[in-house]
């Protein structure tokens, strides 16, 4: 730093001191054949589907860096409010803080009405807050959850547009899961039928597309009661060993034994104290 | 009656349409701000750059014209008297001040942005040199 002092107090949020640096980094290395290291990415499968009561919310449970699985078990429903439940696809960690940033603020929003936080609200905060970094911030996210006008569904992209829908799907698998939705959504379903229609349609992202896999985990919203079921279906067991290569006891026959005690007499004995203070 | 002196409020006043640097006439202000390079002037390192610097301001612009539109001149007007009035309230410039009465009136009081999180000035691990901080206030540098 060639500054001698700063006149100005600093002050919060992204900073882009080390954009340039990053940028010379990433020219030489790909020079010497070299790449950074790349972001934990949820290449997945994320849908939603509204039904009678309600709204059920599924995602599969693989994080991927790169070619390399990075958790086979990661939890892509997030918390928002007590009614309302978001997945994320995308950029891991920037799935994980909007929807913390986003649920605090719904918190400080409802303590300040007074009432229970409509999804409708957290919808147009995130969109708010991912339009105004321009898609920098990599968060596709599915927001469903139960207010006082009913059941809602939003797909929300990471460039701030949102699209409000009777069934959605995101991801790498969003094809695979939106394929099966094309073919078998009713309007107006039962719990159970929902939510077999979305372990279907994770399941095809999972079986389909590289980026999915592991687990598919569910939240069913109804009004007034949240079932976060994790795992509903644990579609890749990892397998049992069958066999062994430790030989038994008895494999090799015994011929002959002969046993002969040693005799060790007690010379001395002598005790040390430990200082245990 | 502005606490700042006049030069200095000259040389923060000009709105920050591009990088420009922030010295007086426009040259680069090498003790405060370092060396220059014309890419490091011409180019933000980032297209994010420009919008954030300028986020508080244009949204500023925005919901006062908004406000002009339905209310009319004199609510805008109000409102930015006292935003002049609490933007005062200040400690010591190399000291931080908790801006609260500001942070009131604009509301960001009760929203938490990634301003509070990443970066935080409560955790800067520098502190400004108290003369000259003083001095750059005061306009006599």
């Amino acid at each position: 730093m060639a500054t001698l002092t700063m006149s100005r107090p600093p002050f919060g949020g992204f900073s882009f001191e080390n954009c340039k640096r990053n940028a010379t980094l990433e020219g030489e290395t790909s020079k010497l054949g070299f790449s950074l290291p790349a972001a934990r990415k949820t290449g997945t499968t994320i849908c939603g589907v509204v039904f009678k009561d309600g709204v059920v919310l599924g995602a599969d449970t693989r994080a991927t860096e790169g070619m390399v699985v990075a958790d086979k078990n990661c939890s892509k429903i997030h918390y928002i409010s007590p009614n309302i439940y978001c997945c994320g696809a995308g950029t891991a960690a920037d799935t994980e803080m909007t929807t913390q940033i986003i649920s605090s603020n719904l918190e400080l929003h409802s303590l300040s009405t007074g009432r229970l936080p409509r999804v409708a609200t957290a919808n147009r905060m995130l969109k708010q807050m991912l339009f105004r970094y321009q898609g920098y911030i990599g968060a596709a996210l599915v927001l469903g959850g139960v207010d006082c006008n009913g059941p809602h569904l939003y797909s929300i992209y990471p460039h701030g547009s949102t699209d409000k829908l009777p069934y959605v799907t995101m991801g790498s698998g969003s094809l695979a899961a939106m394929a099966v939705f094309e073919d078998r959504y009713k309007p107006n379903m039962e719990e159970e039928e929902a939510k077999r229609l979305v372990r279907d349609a994770i399941a095809a992202g999972i079986f389909n597309d590289l980026g999915s896999g592991s687990n598919i985990d569910l939240c069913v919203i109804t009004k007034g009661n949240v079932d976060y079921i994790r795992p509903h279906d644990e579609a890749n067991k990892k397998g049992v060993r069958t066999g062994d290569y430790k030989y038994k006891r008895g494999t090799t026959a015994v011929l002959t034994k002969a046993i002969s005690p040693l005799d060790l007499e007690v010379v001395e004995e002598s005790v040390q104290t430990m200082d245990t203070s | 009656m502005n606490s700042r002196g006049l030069r200095s409020q000259l040389k923060d006043s000009v709105p920050v349409a591009g990088l420009c640097p922030q010295g007086a006439y426009g040259v680069q202000d090498s003790l405060r701000s370092g060396f220059t390079s014309v890419k490091n002037e011409l180019l933000p390192s980032h297209p994010l750059e420009l919008s954030e610097k300028n986020l508080q301001l244009n949204q500023d612009k925005m919901n006062f014209s908004t406000l002009r539109n339905i209310q009319g001149l004199h609510a805008p007007l109000k409102l930015q008297m006292e935003y002049r009035a609490a933007r005062q309230i200040q400690r010591l410039p190399f000291l931080r001040s908790s801006n609260l009465a500001l942070d009131t009136l604009r509301g960001s009081d009760e929203s938490i942005g990634f301003e509070d999180i990443l970066n935080d000035p409560a955790q800067s691990e520098v502190m400004g040199e108290p003369h000259m901080m003083v001095e750059y206030k005061l306009g006599l540098l």
